[in-house]
């Protein structure tokens, strides 16, 4: 059904690639995020989607329908503004029936969706306002209200929440969810914001200059990232990435530093590392408290590293200590900074 | 103390203000009550002095058939230029506003009329109408359709000027279009065609709308100029044919400087001022209303 299958989809602008042979699927129902930087093709990809934007190369196609050059109006989606493009002359009610006046709706059934939409999201007593007298919070609902009026399976949101404040944004994000998976809806949902794609998304795709890095659910991005870069964009302090040549000493490390070429890479995420009797000697930099843990800032000769302890950790700048990993949370990135995963064997 | 604090205050709050009172009263507020009163005094001359008349003026300004020929004249020219330049405005904004090639080209070529002194232009017409070497006569003549003199026939001359006015006013109302178009965000266009919405049905009901604060402004200043309107006259038909292309400036110009009548060209400008102030509130309080200013 309604499911959205990308194939080979390219963007060309004249010499520059904003989107380069990008191919996923979202199954019906389920949340994708295309998360990634600025400037590496996650928009574009969306309003390819919509029909917003020419397809130079591949296809898109909805419940296996081809739509690669259908009209936009035809392809039976709607679409979420990072701007939520409402219209400025038109009250709240004028704002969410448009679509249904321009698809000629029946009156009475304009009124029921717009009754339901409204009762949804929390608008029934703003019907009359105009959009310049909503706070942010309550456009945003007026958006999703459009949305929802408009019943089409695929919903598309192109960073709705980056003009929110931070607590206004957490709100809204779970509303956000509530409601697709209350209507069940198929959704992308493009944002730079790695909270926002671990909380909501079933699947995510990374994307960076306009390739996929890597496809998963959250979890499995987190866990067993593909690529350095996947490694880093996710988490918070992002994982530590040593080249190899870089440990000096490698004695008594044991299992820590396994036997790799010089010019591979060593991740390890800084909520594996331990403060611990043996390990690596390093001097503390910097210690950032953040209540429910500490980040300390270290390094050790060349390296520098980032390490999450539970609590608050009892130690000062210029302190030396040693840490630890355990072998099991070690991740290989070679010299591409594709992952690569050791065995039992060359670990020990 | 403090009443002399206060009274400085006021002085210099007066101080302030009178040199822009000075420039106002002399020029604008001034004239104005002179020539009411100038309205109401007879034309004097060399042996008969200039007398009060009270309204006589006003009653033989309504038995002048030439004043209703001119302020009808004046009704045409302004129904035959605002609706169309207004028109063609907002589709050459429209046009220009997208991505084409040559895109700042043809702005520029769009605007070039206004840019033009009046009575070069008024010139640069006078040789597309004049009849059998003027351009459209020679054009016509390619068709095998003769000669006609455009500007000396009283049926044609009113309709060639409001031609030449729509030429030069389209392109300078488009840069007004153009500026309130480039404020309106592209995002409003795309979630409108997501929706369905034909071009026309998001022009009449996104576009014209948030656009009307500036048809707004682009109204009223269309009716003064068609109220305006002197130069063009003065170069092309001096009003003639038999007055069907005199237009209500032209008439009170005509009555002060070759009839030499003052009072009854201040009569002629009292009501002009009348007539405008009247329609520039009414455009103002009726359209206002609907106006949605962002």
């Amino acid at each position: 059904m309604p499911g959205i299958e990308i194939r080979n989809l390219v963007k060309q602008w004249e010499a520059f690639r904003a989107v380069d042979d990008v191919s996923f699927d979202v199954p019906q129902g389920s949340l994708t995020v295309l998360l990634g930087p600025s400037g590496c093709g996650k928009s574009t990809i969306l309003r390819m989607i919509a029909g917003l934007e020419d397809v130079s190369d591949g296809t898109v196609a909805i419940g296996g329908r081809d739509i690669t050059r259908q009209d936009a109006a035809q392809r039976g989606v709607s679409m979420v503004f990072q701007s939520y493009a409402l219209f400025p002359h038109l009250n709240v009610r004028e704002n969410i029936l448009f679509g249904l006046k321009v698809r000629r709706v029946a009156k009475a059934d304009q009124e029921t969706r717009l009754a339901e939409a409204a009762a949804l999201v929390g608008l029934e007593e703003l019907l009359d306002r105009m959009p310049a007298k909503l706070s942010g919070g309550q456009r945003q609902r007026v958006a999703l209200a459009r949305t929802i009026v408009s019943s089409q399976p695929v919903c598309l949101m192109d960073e709705p929440l980056s003009n929110l404040d931070a607590k206004l944004r957490a709100e809204m994000r779970d509303e956000i969810h509530r409601l697709q998976r209350k209507l069940k809806l198929t959704m992308v949902y493009v944002t730079h914001d790695q909270t926002e794609a671990m909380s909501m998304a079933d699947e995510v795709v990374l994307l960076k200059d306009g390739r996929i890095e890597q496809i998963g659910p959250p979890a499995a991005l987190y866990e067993t990232p593909e690529t350095a870069f996947a490694a880093r964009f996710l988490g918070m302090p992002p994982m530590n990435v040593m080249p190899m040549d870089k440990f000096s000493e490698r004695t008594g490390l044991g299992g820590m530093v396994p036997d790799a070429p010089a010019n591979w890479r060593l991740g390890v995420r800084p909520e594996k590392i331990h403060i611990s009797e043996q390990g690596l000697p390093v001097v503390v930099d910097a210690v950032d408290y953040m209540g429910a843990e500490t980040v300390l800032r270290v390094h050790s000769g060349p390296l520098e590293l980032m390490a999450r302890i539970d609590g608050r950790a009892l130690v000062e700048p210029g302190d030396e200590l040693r840490l630890s990993w355990a072998p099991a949370d070690i991740h290989m990135f070679d010299d591409r900074g594709k992952r690569r995963d050791l065995d039992r064997s060359e670990t020990n | 103390m403090t009443v002399s604090r206060d009274l400085m205050r006021h002085v210099h709050g007066w101080l302030l203000l009178t040199p822009a009172a000075i420039l106002l009263i002399a020029f604008t507020h001034y004239p104005m009550v002179a020539t009411l009163i100038d309205s109401f005094y007879s034309k004097g001359s060399a042996i008969r002095p200039s007398r009060f008349v009270g309204l006589g003026n006003y009653d033989s300004m309504m038995a002048d058939p030439i004043f209703w020929k001119v302020l009808v004249n004046n009704m045409w020219f302004a129904l035959g230029t605002i609706p169309v330049s207004i028109a063609l405005a907002i589709s050459m904004a429209m046009l220009v506003n997208q991505t084409l090639p040559g895109r700042s080209f043809l702005r520029m070529a769009y605007f070039t009329p206004t840019i033009l002194p009046m009575i070069a232009v008024a010139n640069i017409w006078l040789f597309f109408y004049s009849p059998y070497i003027g351009l459209i006569d020679q054009i016509a003549g390619w068709f095998g359709l003769p000669g006609h003199n455009w500007l000396g026939d009283p049926d044609t001359v009113l309709p060639a000027i409001i031609v030449m006015t729509i030429w030069k006013e389209a392109g300078f109302f488009m840069i007004f279009y153009l500026a309130a178009l480039q404020h309106i965000p592209p995002e409003l266009r795309e979630a409108a065609r997501l929706e369905g919405a034909t071009r026309w049905y998001f022009f009449r009901r996104v576009l014209f709308p948030l656009l009307m604060p500036t048809t707004l402004f682009v109204l009223i200043n269309a009716v003064l100029n068609s109220f305006k309107l002197v130069d063009h006259l003065f170069v092309l038909t001096k009003g003639g044919p038999d007055n069907a292309s005199n237009l209500l400036l032209y008439y009170i110009f005509e009555s002060a400087f070759s009839y030499f009548d003052t009072n009854y060209a201040a009569t002629l400008t009292v009501v002009l001022l009348a007539l405008l102030a009247v329609m520039a509130l009414a455009q103002f309080f009726v359209l206002d209303r609907r106006i949605h200013y962002r």
